[in-house]
């Protein structure tokens, strides 16, 4: 059986009643996940029979969405951590995660000047996080020069440096 | 585990504050806005991440030493006219009452503080206090918010600082608000020009019940728009100037009504004094309006001073969900419009009438203060 949507296999099949009435749809794996089908929060079969999907999704809290925009080729940049999309962003205006704040930062820092004094923080740093974050970043970089490390077959670097990173992790674990 | 009915059963901390710091400024708010790392912000997230982030978060919120014994509940749990009620208490926001699963709602027993789980942000927490007292109200939230950052990961920024949901709270995520009571201004038409110096400013001014540039009650709250590239000293300091310096305006422009106009001030003030004494049915706005004429009469002493805090804990009782609440039932708006007028009657009964402090006061200035416009009596 084919997709209802476009020709590859159906894979996933629903049925609902609504109004007394049943709806059947075949859908491919594709299409069900671009559609947010297999995510069970607040997904209606009906709209999507009536055409109404795209109205009913955008109303829904994007909760909905998270899974049919992972990977979507709406061509948009896409968080990889959280899947949202600069699309997403222009209709809500507001961010999927914190790692969204790095994925659109050239996006974001032309409207932070119309939104605020300036675009560096000034004011509360929270101590204990701003250790783990320098201690991230450098984690980040070790683990950069490693891999270049065992690339270009330095092998006494590349030991040197795994221990500078073990030490790092220790410190976090001991924290 | 603390009962709805308790924590409203008392009026707030900030309605009992010091009467003779309140006049133009009711209250000062904080509000701080903070996210976890590593999880979805809750407009976003899947329902379990959503779940996962509120397991972390509840116990957290719940430990801190001011919420022992406070009042928390996930919004599931709460029916919609509850949740309305923690509305018109601004303990709770608008948006957040529209949720369900998932949220959640920690609040002190004095209401000074509260904090929404998963609202837009995983934490949007904030501390009311009585009369102008923004740097009060913060370094109270920031207490609780430093005892927060040790058991939870916040997600931060070093050049952004603390992350929102929405670009607008980004870097120290702080909106601080203060809620005005302005009837000189208004009835002075100097309102706009005020407003509009504000604006001008960076700040953000709107009234705090009706739509667009319509006021009831003559309240309106002024607030920070920029969040971030100003530490929260600076933010809170140059806010407290400008509503010091509204408040004051506010305050020269009643004496000089006072001066100009005796009779016009004391005839608005005992007119509303009037319909809400002797009112059976009032809608919420004219309710609003009188009672804003009826504070401005406590404040110039028209009646006792004692007047300014029993029409503030009247604003609060007089919204929907709380006349719902009171009558425990749902009402149609007539219903309601009874049970309001019922309400603020009863309340009024211990005011006695203005007549003789209002007749003192105009033949203080106007002493040839003719007849010829009397009452009907």
């Amino acid at each position: 059986m084919k997709c209802d949507y476009c020709d590859k296999k159906a894979t996933v099949f629903l049925t609902q009643l609504t109004d007394g009435k049943m709806k059947k749809v075949c859908l491919c794996e594709d299409c069900a996940n671009e559609r947010g089908v297999t995510d069970p929060t607040g997904f209606s079969l009906a709209d999507m029979l009536t055409g109404n999907f795209e109205k009913s999704a955008e109303s829904l809290s994007p909760t909905s969405k998270a899974s049919d925009q992972r990977g979507s080729s709406s061509g948009g940049k896409v968080c990889s951590e959280c899947g949202f999309s600069i699309d997403d962003f222009q209709k809500v205006r507001r961010f999927g995660c914190a790692n969204c704040y790095k994925t659109f930062e050239a996006e974001l820092t032309p409207l932070l000047r119309g939104m605020h004094k300036s675009s560096d923080h000034v004011g509360k740093v929270p101590e204990g996080l701003i250790e783990s974050h320098f201690r991230r970043q450098k984690m980040e970089e070790l683990n950069q020069k490693l891999a270049d490390a065992i690339a270009s077959e330095s092998y006494e670097e590349a030991a040197s440096l795994r221990d500078e990173l073990k030490a790092l992790e220790d410190t976090e674990v001991g924290k | 585990m603390m009962r709805f009915s308790t924590l409203i059963k008392h009026p707030a901390n900030w309605m009992v504050g010091k009467q003779e710091e309140q006049g133009a400024v009711i209250t000062s708010r904080i509000r701080l806005a903070r996210n976890l790392r590593g999880f979805s912000f809750p407009g976003w997230a899947r329902k379990s991440e959503r779940a996962e982030a509120l397991k972390i978060l509840r116990p957290a919120v719940e430990e801190l030493s001011p919420m022992k014994d406070a009042f928390s509940r996930e919004l599931s749990e709460l029916t919609s006219v509850q949740k309305q009620v923690l509305v018109e208490r601004h303990l709770i926001s608008r948006e957040h009452a529209a949720r369900t699963d998932g949220s959640g709602a920690v609040i002190e027993r004095r209401q000074s503080f509260s904090i929404m789980l998963n609202e837009e942000d995983h934490l949007r927490m904030q501390s009311i206090r009585p009369g102008l007292k923004l740097a009060e109200a913060y370094e109270a939230l920031n207490e609780l918010d430093t005892e927060l950052e040790s058991k939870l990961d916040y997600a931060f920024d070093p050049k952004l600082g603390y992350l929102t949901t929405c670009p607008t709270n980004l870097g120290t995520g702080l909106r601080a608000s203060a809620m005005l009571h302005l009837p000189a201004l208004v009835l002075s038409d100097q309102i706009g020009q005020v407003l509009q110096a504000v604006n001008k400013i960076g700040l953000a001014v709107r009234g705090l019940y009706g739509e667009g540039t319509e006021s009831l009650g003559n309240l309106y709250q002024i607030s920070n728009q920029s969040t971030l590239g100003e530490s929260e000293g600076d933010i809170i300091s140059r806010l407290e100037r400008v509503i010091s310096q509204v408040a004051s305006h506010e305050q020269n422009a009643r004496e000089k009504l006072m001066e100009d106009d005796p009779e016009m001030v004391s005839d608005k003030i005992g007119r509303a004094y009037g319909v809400l004494r002797h009112a059976y049915l009032i809608d919420s706005k004219e309710a609003l309006n009188h009672l804003s004429l009826l504070r401005l009469g406590g404040d110039l002493e028209i009646f006792p001073k004692k007047t300014v805090h029993l029409c503030d804990v009247l604003l609060m009782d007089i919204q929907q969900a709380h006349l719902q609440l009171h009558a425990g039932m749902k009402l149609s708006p007539e219903h309601r419009d009874s049970i309001r007028a019922e309400i603020v009657r009863s309340r009024l009964q211990s005011l006695e009438s203005p007549d003789n402090l209002s007749n003192k006061e105009i033949k203080k200035s106007r002493p040839k203060q003719d007849g010829n416009n009397k009452d009907h009596e």
